[in-house]
């Protein structure tokens, strides 16, 4: 027991939680944490808006597998976070928001919770559906215990972010803390360890399986199970599609990748998933954008579900066998498993099919493209980075022609936010990812109209030292809606025109950073090369044509083999 | 289970601040229907313990019975099955006597529904009747003909028969 301060107590309990950065925003009710926190090791990266926070605590999560932690002050700044905080709600990222909150006693009874005080705002009631869970702190006693357990509760299970209240008379409290490891949170007992019987019925499913098909998602990521995945699907000799979110679980230049599912999805896996026997889906929860119509979707095959979230199980589709595991253990157990009972199956018929489907599906490209189309742009793009450069995206078009065109080879580099869709996502998601592997590439693949969205954050960027690189798809429209209208109202374009401003040059150049204009996939090469090298962020502007459509596609509604478009 | 058939879960939940409030916003937000929700204190210190029913075919419920799971401050979470539990449900209501005659047929009433009169004043009776909610629905069904002023139902409360429980080990 030791006599401090709430705020004290706070930054020394995130520092037991070996936090080494936080993202955030000063404010009047996180003012004596910052005055702790500027004294302490922890880094503190000084955001233009708290979204940014947000996304880059996100970021950091996705990159590092770590926990990313954000701070607010109450009322605008907490409310600012929550988009933020929804992301990685839907994406399953562990973050850690901390929000400044207006007394819970105070002298001045009307700056307390309750009566509607300068800057207060609900935090808890608005975050309830879009967190794992939330704690307002009543006393700094309480601190140490609740960070912990938060830590526990984001990074452990299906991961989520967690919500930290803090009144600002808890943060000037002093009083004796106490800090122990011991933490008991009864409601809240993850199942790791898949059932020996569960594993067993699988193996026997899959060791019989003629057309087996491997769905890797999001899940095999968080627990880091692609080395497994790998061994599995290596002695299965079954070809492996990821979700959206899966992407970079499997690596696509492998001879059994087929690319990722859905609406967007590789026209080789969506077609090879309607034609398995036996699918193997691992950390995925089915969602709309991945399955397309349900109907046909795997209709003729067995399905064996892992997730660790039992409520998955049986959400969107019914499992033939499900398992309730971490994807790492349970696919360990698999691969034990079958390695007892099958040597490295020869499919020959199966295999002949995928390689056939690859060779009529995804045809090289004829030549080398001059002009700037997004596929050529983007398989240039993976040709100039590194094997462990990192990616991550806007969200429209940018992101889906990412989805299609550019092949991520290992975990953790592929950053997009898939369940919620947030424009504006990818350009603080890119700064958090760089603290978090300072060493590596970070380049955001961006669209003009989702950067706009998040564009302050050049100056934490430039001010913070976070060199990365933006490429900037300009068509100047809001491309995906403008497909939409296009593809299902009748070309009737209403609110997607952008203009040809800014100059996104200029803009970089405003906040100190570098801009490139290109116009030929040879300058697109070089400033890519130069942007790499700098020691400062780059955006390149690259111009590409407004009517450019993402195809293929599978049109709402339709099954995801009732795909349009050549890839 | 046949389609839209009412199914009792009971829960066991930390009892602290905005528990009940994250298990409404949960079923608004997964778009579950609340057939009722009882509420209270259990013999185990810190916890309380809640009665939900809910409408809807199997899957539903078990979505439902999943989606408590997930959240923290829900320590124990079980569908119970309609045939091996003791169910009740208090209802208060406050029935028009106007005379003497239907003063006297209401008292009977209740006496053949196992029921108490709580309350008297020269123009009504407040009656008190606990049973299944279809002994109460029965019950308020023949309150109607005299006229029904006001009622007060507490929803469904239940526990598993026999030695089966939900009590956690602490």
């Amino acid at each position: 027991m030791t006599k401090m301060s709430g705020a004290k107590a706070l930054i020394e309990s995130l520092d037991r939680q070996n936090v080494e950065v936080i993202f955030g925003i000063v404010g009047g009710a996180t003012l004596p944490v910052y005055d702790v926190l500027c004294k302490s090791k922890i880094r503190h990266i000084h955001c233009r808006h708290e979204q940014g926070a947000a996304h880059a605590a996100d970021g950091y999560a996705r990159a590092s597998g770590k926990a990313g932690v954000c701070i607010a002050t109450s009322g605008p700044g907490a409310t600012n976070l929550v988009t933020g905080i929804a992301n990685a709600y839907l994406d399953s990222s562990p973050i850690i928001a901390l929000t400044g909150q207006v007394c819970t006693t105070s002298a001045n009874t009307s700056y307390m919770i309750g009566r509607d005080a300068f800057q207060e705002a609900d935090i808890i009631g608005i975050t309830t559906p879009i967190t794992k869970h939330n704690y307002q702190l009543q006393g700094a006693a309480e601190i140490p215990k609740t960070v912990k357990t938060a830590f526990y509760i984001a990074t452990t299970g299906r991961p989520g972010p967690v919500l930290i209240d803090i009144p600002k008379d808890t943060q000037t409290e002093v009083t004796e803390i106490e800090f122990s490891d011991k933490i008991v949170i009864r409601g809240y007992k993850p199942t790791f360890n898949p059932h020996p019987l569960q594993i067993r019925k699988a193996a026997e499913l899959l060791a019989k399986a003629e057309k087996p098909v491997i769905l890797a998602g999001g899940g095999v990521i968080t627990s880091n199970a692609s080395p497994e995945l790998l061994q599995t699907a290596e002695l299965l000799m079954a070809p492996v599609a990821t979700t959206f979110m899966g992407k970079g679980a499997f690596p696509e230049n492998h001879p059994l990748s087929l690319g990722s599912i859905g609406m967007h999805g590789n026209p080789v896996a969506n077609k090879l998933l309607c034609e398995t026997d036996v699918l193997l889906a691992i950390g995925t929860r089915f969602s709309d954008r991945a399955t397309g119509n349900l109907d046909s979707f795997c209709s003729a095959a067995k399905k064996i579900h892992i997730d660790i979230d039992t409520a998955e199980i049986g959400k969107n589709i019914e499992a033939d066998i499900p398992i309730v595991a971490d994807a790492k253990k349970a696919l360990n157990a698999l691969h034990k498993r079958l390695a007892k009972q099958l040597k490295k199956k020869e499919k020959s018929a199966w295999i002949k099919r995928v390689k056939e489907a690859k060779e009529q599906l995804n045809p090289p490209s004829k030549g080398e493209s001059k002009d700037l189309k997004p596929k050529a742009l983007l398989q240039q793009l993976r040709k100039l980075l590194p094997e462990d450069a990192i990616i991550t995206t806007e969200v429209g078009q940018n992101q889906m022609w990412a989805a299609l065109y550019f092949n991520a080879l290992k975990p953790r580099t592929f950053i997009s936010s898939g369940g919620l869709g947030t424009m504006g996502f990818g350009f603080p998601a890119a700064i958090g990812a760089k603290v978090a592997c300072p060493d590596r590439s970070v380049v955001d693949i961006a669209g003009d109209g989702s950067f706009r969205m998040t564009e302050q954050e050049l100056a934490t960027s430039v001010m913070e030292d976070i060199p990365v690189t933006v490429i900037v798809l300009n068509n100047s429209v809001l491309g995906m809606v403008a497909q939409w209208q296009r593809m299902f109202f009748k070309k009737r374009y209403t609110a997607v025109e952008l203009g040809s401003v800014p100059d996104f040059v200029k803009l970089a150049e405003a906040y100190g950073a570098q801009g490139f204009h290109v116009e030929s996939i040879a300058e697109f090469s070089k400033a890519v090369q130069k942007a790499l090298k700098s020691n400062v962020t780059t955006v390149i502007d690259v111009p590409i044509s407004s009517e450019e459509d993402v195809v293929p596609m599978v049109p709402p509604g339709c099954g995801i083999n009732e795909q349009v478009g050549e890839y | 289970m046949e389609n839209g058939r009412t199914k009792v879960i009971a829960a066991l939940v930390e009892n602290k601040p905005g528990v009940l409030h994250s298990i409404a916003n949960m079923f608004r937000r997964r778009g579950f229907n609340i057939e009722s929700i009882t509420v209270g204190h259990t013999e185990q210190k810190g916890l309380a313990r809640m009665t939900i029913t809910v409408k809807g075919d199997e899957r539903i419920v078990e979505q439902v019975i999943k989606q408590m799971h997930k959240l923290i401050d829900v320590v124990k979470v079980s569908g119970l099955e309609p045939e091996n539990i003791v169910a009740r449900e208090l209802v208060l209501v406050k029935v028009n006597v106007p005379d003497t005659k239907t003063r006297s047929d209401v008292i009977n009433c209740v006496e053949v529904f196992r029921g108490r009169v709580v309350d008297v004043s020269s123009g009504t009776l407040t009656l008190e009747i606990t049973g299944t909610p279809d002994k109460i629905d029965a019950f308020l069904n023949l309150m109607k003909t005299y006229g029904i002023m006001e009622l007060a139902r507490t929803g469904l409360t239940a526990l598993s028969r026999g030695s089966k429980s939900i009590r956690i080990d602490e």
